[in-house]
């Protein structure tokens, strides 16, 4: 008998804002195609058509369809930054706040619950624990909660909004089971909420590797702009206080008190813009930082395959799928020691966030000595082929199996 | 009648402090690392004298005293003298209380423990003269049985190494050189005319090098009684065994308390119960056995890893890189001719800051990880390719400066 889970998100592709939005597309692909029925919702209708996976629109009135500009998918905004962002005439449809939303997305759980049939609920990041929370009050159905990512993560440990923290909380102790993005992660929610780390489960994110172009088709452009010799260092990712954009200027300064040919792309949007272009102005580096804006698909893989390293310089990074994609585009990448992507992916460069002189270090070494480019490079690609979505599909069965005999017993 | 062969290697490396770009022109101390971890030099040598080393030479220089018959013989890295003359120099005195056994013989080697035969001839010439001078100054002995850095060897290694006067070299008993035939009997190499070459039985060897505290090995546990029976059993189907080994097995790589000092105490009195049995040096073996047939290896071989090839120092690109960058400064810094740039040069080629840049053994066996003192192989290769960024430049700066006072010295000269 195929297993079926009730599934809540709160983004998916293209309307994802970052890496939560590609895990749950990853995982409800993979986990489909190994005879998982999934109902994957989501708070509100967007634009999305899949052949294998039934989605629900939580909020599903005739009539009413979102525009995805006015779309405000931000798992990862604070409150106070999507009150702001808030575009004008939508109070009305959608109540006030961030929590107010969150609250609505838990009540319409509660409806889902009984229209549909289901073994095991899934329920993905914070704003999606509410809505998993009832669901299991009204089916009596076992809860699994995945945590891509914690408030602890997001904001750096400071000014943590209590709020969410509690609702983080509550969704991991009403859980039957976590499942942690990496080691790092569990060990955060270990030691920060206190949860028992019995029932915690490491489960790594994937990519499928055949689903990126081959690198060898590689545009003009590209070639182009080696031609003139310049080197090309790439950030990706939100510019934010998590990401560590800060500390990838201070290395940028110091690479290029050595080498003035390079430049670094910051490629994303986010709270910290400003300060950051204001920081490169600062340091006198404007000229060598390009502000790439937000970029997905095919753009996106243009801007990786075009640079000779990815620097994920995160202050607390729970995996770091961006790592992965940056690998498949034949780009090799250089982690914080504070991500979870280093467990699976060993053939990488590391140092700690705020070490910006290991940092400016190792991207020297890379611009400056070809074979370590292409050692990382062939190494790193051929590991990401054994990491994909299958992997961890593979092992959430194991988790719901686990979880349904368990649940058995007890009934 | 088989005779045991032992043969010890006895080598540390000097492993590169962790250097940045920004030590580049402004540090010339490579090796010197003070911290808590591996890098540390010092601290490594001095971890591994007290745990292998002095424990060891005592057992040893106990069962020579012990068995008027037993033998052995060992190689002792310029590297490896090099640290224990500024660490450590009673273990040089320990060494030497062996060696004036009169039954312990020293191998010769290159100074560096370098790879340089395959990359250059005339300083792996070089090198040989430099180690056999220190092992003259500190023993008192001529090496006259020649092993190469990790057992690396092929027909043109013993054509080259019989030329240099040796009567004897080491090799591994690698599967793909024997065939059907035995390691245990002497055998003439291919290319080259009366050099005797002694290959290691890499069963029996390994069987305590690697096998000896593990628990999943259908032989656990091993002991001495055990072993001297398999000695004993090649009784008629061999002249030599030779158990070939890294002295850091006793104590370093098997810990104390996996027994293994009991069973080296314990081994040739159990091999000798067996009155056929007997041990033997190197040089004995080459004088007075016969070569049985001959093998033929036109590959590089080595005693390393499953493939027992080159591939733990010299196969991936940043290793190449690496090797190829660092040869090329030898004209450089020979015709310059600065003794402490030399030396800096030469403690550059030593094979182990190319065995850390391995990336085999992500998938490949822990051996590697295990010997690697760096997060990464890709810390060891910045580190090292920033290091040798910096002697080039040093060398560079030196060779300026010549030309400027040879410049000088002419015009006044001329003025004068």
């Amino acid at each position: 008998m195929k297993t079926k889970v009730l599934m809540f998100g709160w983004e998916f592709p293209p309307y994802n804002s970052g890496g939560l939005g590609t895990a749950c597309f990853g995982l409800t692909k993979a986990l489909s195609s190994k005879n998982i029925d999934i109902v994957f919702v989501l708070p509100k209708p967007v634009n999305i058509k899949s052949d294998k996976i039934k989605i629900k629109f939580a909020e599903d009135q005739a009539g009413m369809t979102i525009n995805p500009q006015d779309y405000l998918l931000a798992p990862y905004k604070s409150p106070d930054q999507y009150q702001n962002d808030k575009l004008p005439g939508r109070e009305s449809v959608y109540g006030n706040s961030l929590f107010d939303e969150i609250g609505r997305y838990g009540k319409n759980a509660r409806f889902i619950a009984k229209e549909y049939e289901f073994d095991i609920i899934h329920a993905h990041d914070w704003m999606s624990f509410p809505a998993g929370i009832e669901a299991k009050k009204v089916s009596g159905k076992p809860l699994i909660v995945h945590v891509h990512s914690t408030e602890i993560d997001r904001t750096g440990g400071n000014n943590i909004n209590s709020e969410i923290f509690r609702i983080e909380k509550t969704g991991m102790e009403t859980a039957d089971a976590v499942i942690a993005v990496s080691n790092l992660t569990k060990k955060i929610i270990v030691d920060n909420y206190h949860i028992n780390p019995g029932k915690i489960h490491v489960v790594h994110n994937g990519i499928d590797v055949y689903d990126y172009p081959s690198i060898d088709a590689d545009s003009a452009a590209v070639i182009k702009l080696k031609e003139m010799g310049n080197k090309i260092v790439l950030f990706v990712g939100r510019i934010t206080v998590q990401k560590g954009p800060d500390y990838f200027l201070k290395a940028a300064k110091k690479v290029l008190q050595y080498n003035r040919d390079v430049f670094f792309v910051i490629a994303g949007s986010g709270d910290m813009e400003h300060q950051i272009i204001t920081e490169a102005a600062e340091l006198g580096i404007s000229d060598r930082v390009l502000f790439a804006g937000f970029l997905r698909g095919e753009e996106l893989n243009k801007v990786y395959r075009m640079a000779d390293l990815f620097v994920m310089p995160s202050v607390s990074e729970p995996f770091g799928i961006t790592a992965l994609e940056s690998v498949v585009n034949g780009t090799p990448v250089l982690v914080s020691k504070q991500s979870g992507v280093k467990e699976v992916l060993t053939h990488v460069l590391t140092a700690d966030f705020w070490d910006t002189d290991e940092m400016a270090n190792k991207i020297l070494a890379v611009l400056n000595y070809k074979s370590l480019e292409l050692t990382l490079k062939e190494n790193s690609i051929e590991q990401v082929k054994n990491l994909s979505w299958q992997e961890t599909a593979r092992k959430c069965i194991d988790i719901y199996r686990q979880i349904l005999d368990s649940y058995f017993l007890r009934v | 009648m088989p005779k045991v062969c032992c043969y010890f290697q006895v080598h540390q490396p000097l492993r590169i402090k962790k250097y940045r770009i920004f030590n580049i022109g402004v540090d010339g101390d490579y090796f010197d690392d003070s911290s808590e971890s591996d890098l540390n030099n010092r601290r490594v040598f001095e971890k591994v004298a007290g745990k292998c080393y002095f424990p060891a030479n005592a057992i040893i220089l106990e069962l020579l005293k012990q068995y008027p018959q037993f033998k052995a013989s060992f190689s002792l890295s310029g590297v490896f003298l090099g640290q224990a003359e500024k660490f450590s120099p009673q273990l040089i005195e320990s060494f030497k209380a062996l060696v004036d056994t009169g039954r312990v013989e020293l191998l010769s080697e290159t100074s560096h423990h370098s790879l340089s035969f395959i990359y250059s001839p005339a300083e792996f010439r070089r090198q040989i003269q430099l180690h056999r001078r220190k092992i003259k100054e500190l023993f008192g002995v001529e090496p006259k049985v020649f092993r190469n850095t990790e057992l690396i060897f092929n027909n043109n290694l013993a054509n080259e190494v019989e030329g240099l006067g040796f009567g004897g070299i080491l090799a591994e008993g690698a599967d793909h050189i024997l065939g059907w035939r035995s390691p245990n009997f002497v055998y003439k190499t291919k290319g080259a005319k009366n050099i005797k070459t002694l290959l290691k039985n890499y069963r029996l060897s390994d069987d305590i090098a690697f096998r000896f505290s593990s628990k999943d090995w259908s032989e656990y546990p091993l002991t001495a009684p055990k072993f001297a029976n398999w000695i004993s059993a090649i009784n008629g189907n061999g002249q030599i065994v030779n158990l070939f080994l890294d002295y850091e097995t006793f104590g370093e790589h098997q810990w104390e308390d996996t027994g293994i000092f009991e069973f080296l105490k314990s081994l040739p009195g159990e091999i000798l119960k067996n009155p056929g049995n007997s041990f033997i040096t190197p040089s004995e073996a080459v004088s007075e056995l016969e070569p049985v047939g001959e093998i033929d290896v036109p590959q590089f071989t080595s005693w390393a890893d499953t493939e027992r090839d080159l591939s733990a120092w010299v196969s991936n690109p940043i290793q190449k890189d690496a090797l190829s960058k660092l040869y090329a400064l030898e004209n450089l810094l020979t015709e310059l001719d600065n003794p402490e740039l030399l030396e800096d040069w030469r403690k550059l080629t030593t094979s182990d800051h190319f065995y850390y840049m391995c990336t085999k053994w992500f998938s490949d066996g822990d051996v590697h990880k295990y010997f690697n003192p760096y997060e990464t192989p890709y810390e060891a290769f910045i580190s090292f390719m920033n290091v040798l960024t910096d002697l080039e430049l040093r060398a560079k700066n030196q060779k300026k400066a010549r030309q400027a006072h040879v410049e000088k010295i002419r015009q006044e000269l001329k003025y004068a």
